[in-house]
């Protein structure tokens, strides 16, 4: 039963090689081609298209390296770095920081657990769009709920998403609302924690509090970088929250004809890929498209590295102990 | 190593009998202040939903006001607005892409996994590795050259564009089908070709069958990844009306002539339902499929 691919009689081997490679080889074949497609092509295009001025319908025109100098006199692109660093400070710190203090309170229930996980979770299923725009009615000044509710504390609603200081932390709100996974993510490696740590802690006089920054804390550090790591990919990605948001708060007629609304107020929403979007495929500035998304996916492989990284050590780690 | 989050907590408490001679008055407050507090955060991510659907049924008037609580319930105001916008196209839109995408997704995405998981191979790692990458890429960054493309082949303004990617190579699903696939023990596969399997009998009959949670979840994240996209759909659909999705429709609700506050509310509160109805029937697989995609890898 338990026999071994080095039990097989030797004649057979040179065959059998040749059929498993080709069994690798069919398996993999369409992710293969999907990925030189999708990734390979577009990848090397996108630095190519990025040394040309090109508006999708006249043939690209070189141009040396003309975009990557407009960078340097782009107001509105020394605004979007800022706003997109802006929300990798804030939404990475103030995401995990929510996510592992909602863990910990679920970890902590004797009874409820399901149900309170469940809401907690829930919302993170809801499409971008949707939760934008709950947050957006839920938020509105002159009346929305929220507005009453601070009525009742006698507090001023900021106009949050029509106020260019409140409308990235109004995003930050939707986005700790919709943060559920990374929740569930904490919570399953708080729960892994082996029991008797805890046991062997209390017995040296720790108290709740020193158990879980001693204990808990050390042991989820893995899944805690994973988190920042993770939210630092969301950061520099986010769009749909950023687009819906203005597009609601300016009141714009159509959120795909005009651009007036990409990035208000104020362009305090817009963000790296909003702008990149606003440049190829509003303005069909795609030279200009191409050299952000050059610089984008620079930042986003650095990142990607860290997360490799980790995951290698992490791996290593596991073939050590049994069953690899 | 393996989450233990389907585990009821309640088992944790060791013996029952000792603490509750020693329960004071200290340890039940502590009990009642962690509840409480769970309870808060609970109903503090319910409540934005709540408003919405109250403010939903309210009447076009009330819907105006600062009013918590509708004085009439207008059910009717889930089925008007299906006249007020297209939104049954909408949702077939939707429904097409994410079916279509799914369903791609499993045949192209479950025989890679494998590869990646229960076969060895030079370059293996490195191919992993690159589907790593392919997942963290920001959309955005490829788009360009996409667009370009699609544009060319006369696609864009259809579906296409969205869905085609899925029958070749979807990174995420690569990723979560391999992490599920990597806690099947090989001794299985082994035995498999011992009995004279060739790899495409062991991955249907022995891998697939073993690894359905794992396939269910996956195929639920495909699911709900593009039924809430909103990016793919605005680049490539953006322009012809005829073939939003709901979400894209969704944003742009203004334009669907839908400006009271109850009517958009009420698109708002249907555009969610899937989702609620998905976690409710397999609830075990997203939980499941979640833990996987940070704690195993």
């Amino acid at each position: 039963m338990t026999a071994t691919l080095g039990a097989r009689p030797a004649p057979g081997r040179g065959r059998a090689r040749a059929r498993h490679r080709l069994a690798v080889l069919g398996f993999m074949a369409p992710a293969i081609i999907g990925f030189a497609i999708f990734f390979v092509y577009p990848l090397i295009a996108t630095v190519i298209f990025s040394f040309t001025k090109y508006d999708l319908i006249n043939a690209p025109e070189f141009n040396g390296l003309a975009n990557y100098e407009f960078m340097f006199k782009d107001p509105l692109l020394t605004k979007a770095i800022g706003n997109t660093l802006w929300f990798v400070v804030v939404l990475t710190i103030a995401r995990t920081v929510f996510a592992l203090g909602v863990a910990s309170v679920i970890a902590r229930l004797k009874s409820g657990v399901g149900l309170i996980r469940t809401l907690c979770y829930l919302p993170s299923l809801a499409p971008p769009v949707a939760a934008t725009l709950v947050f957006f009615m839920v938020m509105r000044p002159n009346g929305g709920p929220l507005d009453s509710v601070l009525g009742w504390f006698g507090i001023d609603s900021p106009l949050w998403f029509a106020d260019p200081a409140w409308s990235r932390p109004g995003i930050t709100a939707i986005m700790l609302w919709i943060s559920g996974d990374l929740m569930i993510i904490i919570l399953a490696a708080i729960l892994d924690v082996p029991q008797e740590q805890y046991e062997a802690a209390e017995l040296d006089g720790a108290g709740p509090i020193r158990r879980w920054w001693h204990v808990t804390l050390p042991t989820i550090s893995p899944v805690l970088l994973f988190g920042i790591v993770n939210s630092v990919i969301l950061a520099l990605q986010l769009f749909t929250q950023a687009v819906v948001a203005g597009s609601a708060a300016s009141g714009a007629a159509d959120a795909t004809g005009s651009t007036k609304y990409l990035g208000f107020p104020d362009n305090s929403t817009l963000t790296f890929p909003v702008y990149l979007y606003t440049q190829g495929f509003r303005y069909f500035d795609m030279g200009y498209a191409a050299a952000m998304a050059t610089v984008l996916f620079i930042i986003s492989f650095a990142v990607t590295i860290v997360l490799v990284q980790r995951m290698r050590k992490n791996s290593t780690a596991e073939e050590g102990g049994p069953g690899a | 190593m393996t989450a233990t989050l389907t585990k009821p907590p309640v088992d944790v408490p060791a013996e029952p009998e000792q603490p509750r001679r020693k329960m004071n008055v200290g340890a039940v407050l502590n009990w009642v202040a962690t509840h409480a507090l769970g309870l808060a955060l609970g109903l503090m991510f319910a409540t934005p939903v709540v408003f919405v659907f109250l403010t939903a049924v309210m009447s076009d008037d009330q819907a105006f006001t600062a009013d918590l609580w509708p004085r009439e319930w207008h059910w009717e105001n889930f089925v008007e607005v299906f006249d007020k916008a297209p939104l049954f196209q909408y949702l077939v839109n939707s429904l097409t892409y994410s079916l279509l995408a799914t369903a791609g997704m499993l045949i192209s995405s479950i025989p890679a996994a494998y590869a990646l998981a229960k076969l060895k191979w030079r370059g293996r790692n490195i191919a992993f590795i690159l589907v790593i990458g392919a997942m963290m890429l920001p959309p955005q960054v490829v788009a360009v050259p996409l667009y370009d493309t699609w544009s060319s082949l006369g696609l864009t303004g259809s579906l296409v564009p969205l869905i085609a990617p899925y029958f070749l190579f979807d990174a995420f699903s690569i990723f979560l089908l391999r992490q599920f696939m990597l806690t099947i023990p090989q001794s299985y596969v082994d035995a498999a070709r011992v009995d004279g399997c060739s790899e495409f009998q062991a991955l249907v009959r022995i891998i697939v069958p073993m690894a359905k949670p794992g396939i269910a979840a996956t195929a639920l994240f495909c699911f709900l990844f593009t039924w809430n996209d909103y990016f793919g759909p605005l680049l490539y659909t953006g322009e012809v009306k005829e073939q939003w999705t709901l979400s894209l429709a969704l944003a742009t609700f203004k334009g669907m002539h839908i400006v009271q506050w109850n009517s958009s509310m009420a698109v708002t509160f249907l555009t969610m339902i899937p989702a609620v109805i998905l976690f409710v029937f397999a609830q075990k697989s997203f939980v499941k499929g979640i833990t996987f995609t940070g704690v195993k890898g």
